[in-house]
């Protein structure tokens, strides 16, 4: 016999037979709130911004126009000389920046991005209760690995468009098809004596830039 | 590598040492302490926790009451989404499935995310039997790793080690490993941070293949979710070759709907935050982004032994948050490694002896290591009644009873050692059923009152070695009431 | 209303002034009690460590003796909570057992009806000023199983806050359990007496002179600690703080 049909014999076994039917949609009392609290789109934005910077993460607001003005102040007052790009990031956003750009491809080693400076993606959704950015890979994301070897993650958020309050309201917006990494300031941990510690792995500086307007 | 839990002393041998030391005592009690108050605010910050904790559990429930459904469900999600799904009855099993998979590959190092799947069936030590190096990412499992130690927290298995002893391992031991610590290395966390990040880099950008757990399983889409917070995670999910998941299979949910649950309540009971700096979800594989191969070992190793217990089946809903831990005061005082299993505290205690079975001293032991004060039971995310399973627990050792194993139904002897206990407790309900035996027995203390030692010989020193026995009254309550309102009740 | 007393063996063997105390205080707010003599034991320390078919026919008797009573009035929240909340899980695991109806059906009729004694006082008979005097500064260590499983929630110090004479000072910890535990005591001594020590420690911290719980196995377990410790604390059962007046203060 498999191990397949063991453990499944062991299932069905241990479970015998039902004695209610018992559906999922029934199974579960979604009673739960899809948002907490009451706030207007522009305070929701407020949220994300507050949520972001309690950990850690350096936020920004701009409006459209200024936007390349602004990543290209960020690039600059970190030194970078090299910044990676995804291949659908809007030609206009590192118009002003000197940085030379990498372009996320196929051929990238890890060590390679490992000598580049910083990142600039964009977002698929920001959730304000939780601070979170969510990234799906989309072109104007790229890879994974571009978000993670770079110390230093500029991430560009259409707001309010693509900010939601809950994470229940984000779930509804991603698609589970495609590889999502949330992230919630930069990387960190618990683990000397439970206390939060920022900047282990992953990117040790996350700054997220607003854009709203024109 | 790490060492072992085989040949474990009971649990209140093992704490007997570990209340004895203050080092680790002192460790513990900040730690425990610091992350407590934490959960507790954000946890107040949702003031729908009382129905997300419902729905946490109802889900679990119904996925446990369906799981043969949904594992088929999620076998062809995952298949179909270019992953290949593996079953593995037992430890024995799942460590062949990974080493031969490792060695299809021709590496002979992996990095590993922090897995608790992965430390229950010994995988590194299969691994390097096998001649292959397997890499703990994460900064607590390095801390254990390199300090040849024990992991004793679920989420945070250096819990033990504070900040001075981090460092003098990292000193000591990281450059045997790889990249050794930095000249004059502090015991600052951003530093002892930075250490681990420039020690364990060039292992992740060179890294073939990457072992991995998943905190949940969805089968309606064959994702896999891996909550972290450190980056170590992403780099060992996203940049090899290949990637091998080990999972119990008691990690499913049935919808993407449902994380919608667990991504508010996981971050808040375990680390205290809003949300855990990274959480990843793959389904499959994604062309040219990340790993190019995904393998799913589905791991049984005891669970539905655990799922044919209709009391016990609750253990299985844990989503290995640790909010039990933190909040135990057992656990605070008698440490992690006393518990014998690489899962400590209260869920430790009622998991470890459904998954290993009672046959151990270690095992008959842990449904006691436990004061009932249901501590537990208040912050558990997913309402696991570790008491009400503990209870049951007792009774499967005490008194024997059904129960399976390897999937057979048996019915188990009570445990050795507990011959006396049960003809006390015998005795004490013969008493207890007789009342006239039992006044008998209370006039004959009150009236040899002036004997009794307020400290106790033999097994009765437990008690009495750091407590005084109380006073015998020279009259029980019901002499006295019979004196004073006698005739006026009614005696049945 | 007819009203029982269950005092629990521990108090009827151990501690007759905490007994005595109940039957004063409902006295002096005019309740008629009784003191059945048939009880002995709920069967909570049989169930908790693991001899559910002993502690089973000491349940059946518990029915038997307080069944026909209107409410059912104990001093311990655990031995409360194993009336209430474990009562009716004894009749659940009989029946999933296939051994019928009848556990549940002979428990049934106590479960509603048993009510711990600060539970008792604040939500049937509606006071929380009993006319007690006590003078002393007292900390309070709400029990595991009255605070939990029962939820007494603030009832206790409520009654307390309205005693005259009495300084209710916060209990850092107040929450943790303090180590007893029933048979944990003895399995787990070194843990159990860590605890303990630590509950102490934390009670002496604010000064007060006197520690206050519910529950006297609890009070058993930190009295016999606070007496090795040589603490100059005394533990004291909330009925008898309740109990105390000005014309017949507690000795």
């Amino acid at each position: 016999m498999s191990s397949r049909d063991l453990i499944l014999g062991r299932v069905r076994r241990a479970l015998g037979t039902p004695a209610t039917p018992d559906t999922y949609d029934h199974a579960v009392d979604r009673g739960y709130l899809r948002e907490h609290g009451h706030r207007t789109a522009a305070q929701t934005v407020d949220l994300l911004a507050e949520n972001l910077a309690d950990y850690r993460a350096i936020v920004h607001r701009c409006t459209g126009g200024e936007l390349a003005g602004t990543l290209a102040l960020l690039l600059d007052q970190r030194g970078t000389r090299s910044v990676v790009t995804p291949p659908g990031l809007p030609e206009s956003w590192l118009s002003e920046t000197d940085a030379v750009r990498v372009p996320d491809e196929v051929t990238n080693t890890p060590a390679g991005l490992d000598g580049v400076d910083s990142v600039v993606t964009a977002c698929a959704v920001a959730i304000a209760e939780t601070g979170t950015i969510v990234l799906d890979g989309s072109p104007d994301q790229g890879r994974r690995r571009i978000t993670l070897i770079p110390d230093h993650h500029i991430c560009v958020v259409r707001v309010p468009d693509q900010v939601v309050s809950s994470v229940p309201q984000a779930l509804e917006r991603l698609d589970p098809t495609r590889p999502l990494t949330w992230i919630s300031g930069p990387s960190a941990t618990s683990d000397i004596e439970l206390d939060r510690v920022e900047g282990v792995h992953g990117p040790r500086t996350l700054e997220v830039v607003l854009v709203g307007g024109a | 590598m790490s060492g072992t839990f085989v040949g474990m002393p009971a649990f209140p041998k093992a704490a007997h040492e570990a209340v004895a030391n203050t080092t680790l005592r002192a460790n513990l009690k900040h730690a425990t302490h610091t992350i407590r108050d934490k959960r507790a605010k954000a946890v107040a910050e949702l003031d729908d926790w009382a129905l997300l904790r419902e729905a946490g559990k109802q889900i679990k429930d119904h996925t446990l009451r369906h799981l043969d459904t949904y594992l088929v469900q999620l076998e062809e999600s995952v298949t179909a989404a270019g992953g290949t799904v593996h079953w593995a009855a037992d430890a024995d099993e799942a460590n062949r499935i990974v080493t031969r998979l490792v060695q299809e590959t021709g590496e002979s190092e992996v990095v590993k995310v922090k897995s608790m799947a992965t430390q229950e069936i010994g995988l590194n030590e299969a691994l390097e039997e096998a001649g292959i190096a397997a890499y703990e990412t994460d900064l607590a499992e390095l801390i254990v790793q390199l300090g040849h130690d024990r992991p004793s927290h679920i989420l945070v298995p250096a819990i033990h080690r504070n900040r001075g002893e981090i460092r003098d391992i990292f000193q000591k031991k990281m450059g045997s490993w790889g990249r050794p610590a930095p000249e004059g290395l502090t015991d600052t966390p951003a530093e002892l941070a930075e250490a681990a990040r420039l020690h364990l880099r060039e292992k992740f950008l060179r890294a073939k293949v990457g072992i991995s757990g998943a905190n949940f399983m969805v089968a309606e889409t064959g994702t896999l979710v891996v909550v972290e917070s450190e980056g170590n995670g992403r780099m060992c999910l996203t940049l090899p070759q290949t990637l091998i998941s080990v999972v119990g299979i008691e990690k499913i949910v049935p919808t993407w709907r449902d994380l919608e649950v667990f991504l508010q309540t996981l971050p808040r009971s375990s680390t205290a935050e809003r949300m855990n700096p990274y959480t990843s979800t793959w389904t499959g594989t994604t062309d040219t982004d990340g790993p190019q191969t995904f393998h799913l070992v589905l791991l049984d190793n005891g669970r539905t032994d655990t799922l044919a217990d209709d009391i016990g089946r609750q253990a299985l809903r844990c989503i290995r948050c640790s909010a039990c831990l933190n909040v135990c005061p057992v656990y605070e005082r008698a440490g992690g490694h006393a518990y014998g299993s690489v899962y400590p505290g209260p869920i430790g205690a009622i998991l470890s002896p459904q998954l290993r079975g009672t046959a151990s001293d270690i095992d008959a032991s842990l449904p006691y290591a436990s004061s009932l004060c249901g501590a537990c039971y208040e912050v558990c995310p997913v309402a696991i009644d570790i008491p009400e399973v503990l209870v049951h627990l007792r009774e499967r050792v005490a008194q024997g009873g059904p129960a399976t194993r390897q999937g057979n139904k048996v019915v188990l002897k009570p445990a050795k050692g507990h011959a006396a206990e049960r003809a006390a407790m015998r005795a004490a309900r013969w008493a207890f059923t007789h009342p006239a035996a039992l006044t008998t027995g209370q006039r004959l203390a009150s009236r040899t009152r002036r004997l009794h030692p307020r400290t106790l010989p033999g097994p009765g020193r437990a008690w009495s070695a750091t407590r005084d026995l109380p006073a015998v009254p020279a009259e029980p309550f019901r002499d006295w009431w019979q004196r004073t309102h006698g005739g006026k009740e009614t005696d049945k | 209303m007819r009203v029982a007393l269950f005092l629990t063996c521990v108090n009827d063997t151990l501690y007759p002034d905490t007994g005595r105390a109940v039957v004063k205080l409902l006295t002096r707010l005019g309740v008629d009690v009784d003191f059945p003599l048939g009880q002995t034991c709920c069967g909570q320390a049989h169930y908790n460590t693991g001899y559910r078919h002993e502690a089973e026919p000491l349940a059946r008797k518990f029915s038997d003796v307080f069944g026909d009573y209107d409410a059912i009035v104990t001093p311990s929240g655990s031995c409360g909570a194993m009336v209430r909340e474990l009562y009716p899980r004894m009749g659940e695991r009989a029946r999933a057992e296939g051994r019928g109806d009848g556990l549940a059906t002979a428990l049934a009729p106590v479960v509603p009806k048993t009510y711990e004694l600060t539970e008792f006082l604040v939500d049937v008979l509606k006071v929380t000023d009993v006319g007690a005097y006590y003078p002393h500064t007292v900390t309070y260590h709400p029990t595991c199983h009255g605070l939990r499983s029962l939820g007494l929630g603030d009832r206790p110090t409520q009654l307390l806050r309205a005693v005259r004479g009495l300084e209710l000072v916060e209990l850092p910890g107040a929450q943790e359990c303090c180590g007893f535990g029933g048979t944990f005591a003895v399995k787990n001594s070194d843990v159990s007496a860590a605890m303990g020590a630590d509950k102490v420690r934390n009670a002496e911290s604010t000064g007060a002179d006197v520690l206050c719980a519910a529950d006297n196995s609890c009070l058993m377990h930190l009295g016999g600690t606070m007496s090795r410790l040589h603490t100059a604390m005394r533990p004291v059962h909330i009925a008898e703080i309740l109990a105390s007046t000005e014309e017949e203060p507690l000795s």
